[in-house]
């Protein structure tokens, strides 16, 4: 198994889910979340002062994905997610050792 | 002049005491919204405490000192507690019984102390700054509005004009807020790390009631339903439109947008500066009066950077400046033809009436800077003015009032335990706080 995250722009979470969910995927998790790659933040000003934003609003996702299926929802999610200019985010994807679905008890592939 | 009791006057008036009552709460959350996330209850409860604090020393003193008649510096003994007035005694030239026009000057003297607060966000050991305004109230503010408002004030006598509480409300509350910041230390990270705003809108809202509340605070000094009080709600918003106007133009050249506490900053700094100079101006000197004042102190909130002194939400850069501005304007722009009969160097009147302006700013500049200063030093040699460094950074709230603002977060609530455990001292709670972390 294989654990995909995907730290995107918020405004295309929408896509990635649809996207997701017509790839068959059935659960994801979505957390808010916040930082900077090359793009770097924004500049805000209060009564003169000016603050720079380092960290930008992101939407990080995650879905746990059995291994040949890895390759193909990375690919999903990329295309999802791009918008071609800077601040579209990373997908990355990690070994995952197991996975147990809580209310049955089912382990491995049969837990996702 | 009304000499006899007027129906029409007094329910004026007791609407205007209630209107002026409502700007300390709108001041709380202009304030409150300008902090950061973790200082905003403190922000609140600073100005909150002076409706508690102050109102109970004016019953006590504070009103007979205030405005009794007693010598050009104080006033005299005859109304403390309130006593020795009669229930349809009326004030000295006016139609409204002196109860209501105690009631109605409680509202400025609540407000003045209060205004001093934003210059001291994040930082002030509560129990210090509830001992600060009530020696602040009884050795500055009661005394110097005896002698801007008092009949034998010195200052009054002199000829200063101070309409509604330029001098005595924002310069006085300015300078005082100057004072103190110089005498203790800045908020960490100050010019280091950002210090955004944490709710706009909730400053938006606390400007929008000032804003409300303070057509009774100018108006209602009037102290009649009649012309001067029309004129002086007509200044009232034409100043603070203009400032606003003049604010949100001078950062948008400067610093590149119109924003939302320009917004808000702007019309303070117009109301600000028409409570002096609004019984004398014209609707057209009042459009001016509120540029001026706008850039003016859009202006001069910077310079708390340059010159370094941590004045948190700029009471000195916005009151002091403000008001400085709206004082000295009066000797410009004043028609003698709306409240009063001085007349401005613009109106034929010369140097005389800004002569009179400049003693009476300097006067309270130099008095209550000075005795501001002298206050906050001896309570921090004494009990401290300032609370620890570890407090601060973990937020004020819940160091001084053992409470959250907002509570957004559906899995780090406390349990029923908890609720129910015999909580009977703050320092339970913040011992309890410790072992969750």
């Amino acid at each position: 198994m294989k654990l995909i995250t995907a730290v995107i722009k918020p405004q295309r979470l929408d896509e990635v889910k649809a996207a997701l969910e017509a790839f068959g995927v059935h659960g994801l998790t979505v957390t808010e979340a916040s930082g900077h790659g090359r793009q770097r933040g924004h500049t805000e000003v209060y009564r003169g002062a000016e603050y720079t934003v380092d960290m930008v609003p992101k939407a990080r996702v995650e879905v746990l994905v059995e291994d040949e299926d890895a390759e193909e929802l990375i690919d999903v999610v990329v295309k999802a997610a791009r918008t071609g200019k800077i601040g579209d985010g990373k997908v990355w994807s990690v070994p995952v050792e197991t996975a147990v679905r809580v209310r049955t008890g089912e382990r491995g592939p049969d837990a996702l | 002049m009304p000499h006899g009791f007027s129906a029409g006057d007094t329910a004026y008036m007791l609407i205007s005491a209630a209107l002026v009552m409502v700007m300390t709460p709108g001041l709380a959350f202009f304030y409150g919204g300008m902090v950061r996330v973790k200082g905003v209850l403190n922000m609140l409860m600073m100005s909150f405490i002076s409706l508690g604090i102050i109102t109970v020393l004016w019953t006590l003193y504070g009103f007979s000192v205030a405005f009794d008649s007693g010598n050009a510096v104080l006033g005299g003994l005859d109304w403390l507690g309130m006593r020795g007035i009669g229930l349809n005694q009326l004030w000295t030239g006016t139609g409204i019984p002196i109860y209501v026009f105690a009631s109605f000057q409680l509202m400025f003297a609540i407000i003045t102390p209060a205004l001093i607060s934003g210059a001291l966000a994040d930082r002030v050991k509560f129990t210090a700054w509830a001992l600060f305004i009530a020696l602040w109230g009884t050795i500055v503010y009661f005394p110097v509005a005896h002698w801007v408002w008092g009949s034998d004030g010195f200052l009054f006598k002199f000829g200063v004009i101070d309409f509604a509480g330029g001098t005595a409300v924002h310069i006085n509350a300015g300078v005082a807020a100057l004072g103190v910041i110089l005498a203790i230390r800045k908020r960490i990270g100050f010019k280091r790390d950002p210090m955004r705003p944490h709710n706009l809108p909730l400053v938006m809202i606390g400007a929008g009631l000032l804003w409300f509340g303070w057509f009774g605070f100018n108006a209602g000094s009037a102290l009649s339903a009649n012309g001067v009080a029309a004129v002086m709600f007509l200044n009232t918003q034409v100043a603070t439109a203009a400032a606003m106007l003049g604010w949100l133009v001078y950062e948008r050249i400067k610093h590149g947008r119109f924003t939302t506490l320009g917004a808000a900053s702007g019309a303070v700094a117009g109301l600000v500066a028409i409570t002096p100079s609004g019984g004398s101006v014209s609707p057209l000197g009042a459009i001016a009066v509120g540029l001026i004042a706008g850039v003016a102190c859009a202006a001069a909130v910077g310079l708390k950077y340059r010159w370094n002194y941590d004045d948190s939400l700029d009471v000195v850069g916005v009151h002091m400046v403000g008001g400085i501005v709206g004082s000295l304007l009066i000797g410009f722009f004043a028609t003698g033809g709306v409240g009063q009969t001085a007349k401005g160097l613009f109106y034929g009147g010369g140097l005389a009436q800004l002569g009179k302006q400049c003693v009476g700013v300097l006067t309270v500049l130099v008095f209550s800077g000075v005795v501001s200063f002298l206050l906050a030093k001896a309570i921090d040699k004494t009990m401290g003015m300032t609370i620890t460094e570890d407090d601060e950074v973990s937020g004020i709230d819940q160091a001084e009032h053992a409470e959250t603002g907002y509570d957004f977060t559906g899995v780090a609530g406390g349990s029923a335990k908890k609720v129910e455990a015999k909580v009977s001292t703050a320092k339970k709670v913040e011992k309890k706080v410790e072992a969750d972390a």
